[in-house]
């Protein structure tokens, strides 16, 4: 296992650090007397101190920095804000918002920020009027593109987060330690400070963690949002640099960014400290009274359900009401159409683009997207487990925490860069004698599941040992004097009771890639494009339309899929998370 | 003077109806315990004193100052009743020191920080815990937590302790030394303790009154002794005592206030305490383990089924008729299974219930102290 892993995770990432270093063969022009290959500071230079890298480092690496921590403030502030509202408070139709408040992070970002341009999008920059624009309210350009619109699109899509950790700690509280303060006759706002806060501040910041690499490392919304008015941010930066052919730059600035998320954990982690998690003590198990919100809870509720309208539904029917529209920028009932869902293609619109259900492409796309989520959910969940097992049950062992920390370093490494990492290693066979050590792999579908495994390892081995440790040692050793070996023990005791928490797991996985674009987005060969990246370059080409097509489909994928799971398997994306 | 008033208190959750019609008063300086098993509500009339629930029906009063009035919809938040609570979690705020925790309920209160220093201090060393003041909860023992709790509970020096089963989650030996802790603080402190617990014997040694709860309902409240030898129904009679009580079923007929009863041990006739109705009744005798004595001869014979010797004490279990007894004996004591023996009996220790009522219709006389309720 540890090699296995060593080999997925430590080795590309030696192999991006060696390219970084060495001369490709389109710049040896540039520096005399040189041959592809050889050791070279050439990019490192390039990248820090030359005439570009003002522009091509500098810039763009403030704007991640922007980005980053606005969205994290905001989106940890909502998210906090709600899983306490809907935890601990007694607020009404807590079904209702435990649906749709996690609607946000089920769809692809990207497809917020299309939904985003459909409301904001002026005619100054180009392309057609947006929603608002129609209607005749002048759009400045702040808000349509840049850095506003980046932020706010990912605080909506990474709220999710904070909600799903923070309610998960919430949850793990014991209510009495809160009712203490009470009876000592705290006010509220001091047990919501003194009490409430420092406890479920680890899970705080370990959705710091999460939403700060996850935003610094996104690539679709920036390049949506921002490429329009040449706001780059360093994974757009990446993305541009590594497919002109300027690898060794690429490569140099994902580590750059890969070292910038690891300071910023390394920083994190020694916040947190030893104290990583309060374990609640044992008693009569948690009671949970929930916290009267009194007379603000009429307008508690009504906020409540004006964010939900704005972040859930206008996007969602902005997206489904765009897919009828036959003419983008015109908004009047005559303009519908179902041409782009099953229209034949007419060569006047989008080069004789079919509707998305009579196109052919599409359903292979559908056929990319769903078989690599599918494989990669269940092979993930089920090493999460795995690992899971070995780390609950080894965790005083060496090789436990070894592999503890191994498999969660791809969760520092942000996508792209992950992505820029798995193309360097596996664009060209290495063979050392009569082994190809390393296969070349590029364009094939089995890099796009290995690079997705590898990159939801972290998340997938977290679920995995909440889950194992949930599952007593004892129950196990009762199979044991039973005389049951390892692998029955293994089959007949821990696997039925991981159940729930493999589903859990594998929910949380099958999300998360079903939206993935930033990690395979530098990986996909023509054959193998999914959904996502039909969707995205539809929107690059401004296709509008069969691009919302997309996201909907894709959303009631997702839908139905979490609908399902939690209906049969009940599985809950908190128990995913927590842990 | 810290006397508390509850009168037909009523709580429900949602149309579970946890407490029925509960009436009794706390007085000063009382050691109360609710004492009953598990889900009978005792927890709930704890937090319900708290100020943690609110009851649906009923009024509560502290010092003849309402703190409840459910009719008016008003309750007064816990924090001004003037009480202070253990949890059985004990509810230790985990990211703060032992001093921390114990000095948060004096900086709530807005003391001056020298005042908050003397008080924390004298608190923890009452408890006897200085040495721990730095430590954070996680890295002491169940016993040490458990001090910590009650010293925070004691700091402001309440008028009224709650205690909701301390004792529970400790090792036997410590919760042994934990119950005369408690007991001589209560002494100390002078406060009026209103204690939660399951556990009888934690009742019986420690209160100076108990309530005992079955189901919701307040089934008798009296000093332990009067609950052990007096218990008013023959739910409370099963359900007090270790080892358990015996019953044996009896025809009794009452004439002028004295009871006759025929059953497998006997013709007995009970001439003091009775207070049942007069004629013909089924009933149950209720006898005490330790009541019985095996003699060197009486009218009452039986066969030794078997003989548990236990160190201090032997209880042996003997046929009489179709009932089987159980005899409790101090100090150690040799009987083979199926020997003869004979059983002495005294009336005047014995209880009687009236079986289609379950309620005590005699009073037993085992001790000097008379029913005062």
């Amino acid at each position: 296992m540890i090699i296995v892993l060593s080999y997925l995770i430590l080795i590309p990432l030696f192999e991006m650090v060696r390219n970084s270093f060495s001369l490709a063969k389109v710049d040896v022009k540039a520096m005399k007397g040189s041959h592809a290959g050889q050791f070279t500071l050439y990019y490192w230079k390039r990248l820090f101190d030359s005439a570009i890298s003002m522009n091509m480092f500098y810039k763009p690496l403030a704007h991640s920095l922007v980005i980053a921590a606005f969205t994290s403030l905001f989106g940890i502030t909502i998210g906090s804000l709600i899983a306490w509202l809907m935890v601990r408070s007694d607020l009404p139709h807590k079904k209702f918002f435990g649906l749709v408040l996690l609607i946000p992070y089920m769809l692809p970002s990207w497809a917020l920020a299309l939904s985003w341009n459909v409301l904001f999008r002026n005619t100054r920059i180009g392309g057609v009027p947006g929603f608002l624009c129609y209607l005749g309210l002048d759009i400045p350009d702040w808000l349509a593109y840049g850095p506003v619109p980046i932020i706010a699109v990912l605080s909506i899509h990474y709220y999710a987060y904070s909600y799903l950790l923070v309610s998960a700690a919430l949850r793990s509280i014991n209510s009495e330690v809160e009712e203490m303060g009470e009876v000592i006759g705290a006010s509220k706002t001091q047990i919501l400070r003194r009490i409430t806060f420092p406890l479920v501040l680890p899970a705080i910041l370990s959705a710091l963690i999460l939403t700060f690499s996850k935003a610094i490392g996104t690539y679709g919304v920036p390049s949506m949002l921002g490429l329009k008015v040449g706001y780059y941010t360093i994974p757009t930066m990446i993305h541009s640099t590594v497919t002109s052919s300027q690898s060794g730059m690429g490569y140099a600035i994902s580590l750059t960014l890969i070292a910038l998320s690891a300071i910023f954990i390394f920083i994190n982690q020694r916040v947190i400290g030893k104290r990583k998690s309060y374990v609640t003590m044992s008693g009569k198990g948690t009671r949970s009274n929930p916290i009267s919100l009194g007379k603000q809870k009429k307008l508690i509720l009504a906020l409540l359900y004006l964010f939900v309208i704005l972040v859930v539904f206008i996007p969602l029917v902005l997206m489904f009401y765009q897919t009828f529209m036959l003419k983008q920028g015109n908004y009047s009932f005559s303009n519908l159409t179902l041409h782009y869902w099953i229209g034949k293609g007419r060569p006047d619109i989008y080069e004789g683009l079919d509707g998305v259900l009579r196109d052919t492409g599409f359903f292979r796309f559908l056929w990319n997207t769903v078989k690599l989520t599918l494989f990669t959910s269940i092979i993930a969940s089920f090493i999460g487990q795995m690992i899971g097992y070995v780390n609950a049950r080894g965790r005083k062992l060496r090789s436990g925490r070894f592999i503890e920390q191994l498999s969660f370093i791809p969760y520092l490494i942000p996508s792209i860069a992950f992505g820029a990492m798995y193309l360097s290693m596996f664009s060209k066979a290495k063979t050392i004698g009569p082994f190809t050590f390393i296969p070349s792999l590029y364009g094939s579908f089995a890099l796009l599941v290995l690079v997705s495994v590898v990159k939801h390892l972290p998340f997938a081995s977290r679920s995995g040992t909440s889950c194992m440790l949930q599952i007593g040692t004892d129950l196990e050793e009762a199979g044991q004097i039973a005389g049951a070996g390892f692998f029955t023990r293994f089959r007949r005791i821990v696997l039925p009771l991981a159940k729930n928490g493999f589903m859990n797991g594998f929910m949380l996985i099958f999300i998360s890639i079903m939206k993935e674009l930033d990690l395979i987005v530098l990986l996909m060969s023509p054959k193998q494009q999914t959904l996502s990246y039909l969707a995205f370059w539809y929107s690059a080409e401004s296709w509008t339309q069969p691009s919302n097509c997309i996201a909907i489909v894709m959303f009631l994928l997702i839908f139905l899929t979490h609908w399902l799971s939690s209906k049969f398997f009940n599985a809950d994306l908190t128990g995913g998370l927590g842990g | 003077m810290s006397e508390i008033v509850l009168s037909h208190i009523d709580k429900y959750y949602g149309a579970n109806h946890v407490l029925k019609d509960v009436s009794f008063t706390v007085h000063e300086g009382d050691f109360l315990t609710l004492l009953g098993p598990s889900g009978c509500g005792k927890t709930t009339m704890l937090r319900v004193i708290a100020g943690l629930e609110n009851p649906q029906k009923g009024t509560i009063t502290i010092d003849g100052k309402e703190v409840v009035n459910a009719d008016n919809a008003y309750y007064m938040p816990p924090s001004g009743r003037g009480l202070n609570l253990v949890f059985q979690s004990y509810a230790l705020w985990p990211h703060m020191t032992v001093w921390e925790n114990v000095a948060f309920v004096m900086e709530v209160k807005k003391t001056p920080k020298k005042t908050i220093d003397e008080m924390v201090r004298q608190a923890l060393e009452k408890m006897q815990i200085s040495q721990f003041a730095q430590r954070y909860p996680s890295e002491l023992s169940g016993g040490q937590q458990q001090r910590v709790a009650i010293a925070r509970a004691i700091v402001s020096q309440p008028k009224l302790l709650l205690l909701d089963e301390p004792l529970s989650n400790l090792d036997a030996k410590l919760r042994i030394d934990m119950r005369g802790e408690l007991k001589r603080l209560h002494q100390e402190l002078g406060t009026t303790v209103v204690y939660v617990t399951h556990d009888q014997v934690e009742a019986l040694t420690m209160s100076t009154r108990i309530a005992v709860f079955f189901d919701g309902v307040l089934a008798q409240i009296d000093t332990p002794t009067n609950i052990y030898s007096n218990p008013a129904s023959v739910k409370i009679a099963d359900f007090i005592g270790n080892p358990k009580i015996n019953f044996i079923e009896a025809k009794g007929e009452a004439q002028s206030g004295v009871l006759t009863t025929k059953s497998d041990v006997g013709t007995l006739a009970f001439e003091r305490g009775y207070h049942g109705p007069e004629g013909k009744l089924d009933c149950l005798l209720g006898i005490r383990p330790e009541q019985l004595e095996i003699v060197e001869d009486s009218p009452v014979h039986g066969i030794i089924k078997n003989c548990q010797p236990a160190g201090s004490e032997t209880l042996i279990q003997v046929q009489v008729g179709d009932a089987q007894l159980l005899l409790k004996c101090i100090g150690l004591t040799e009987h083979l299974p199926g020997q003869q023996v004979s059983l002495s009996l005294r009336p005047e220790s014995i209880n009687v219930f009236d079986k289609a009522s379950g309620a005590l219709i005699k009073d037993s006389f085992v001790t000097t102290l008379r029913r005062n309720q």
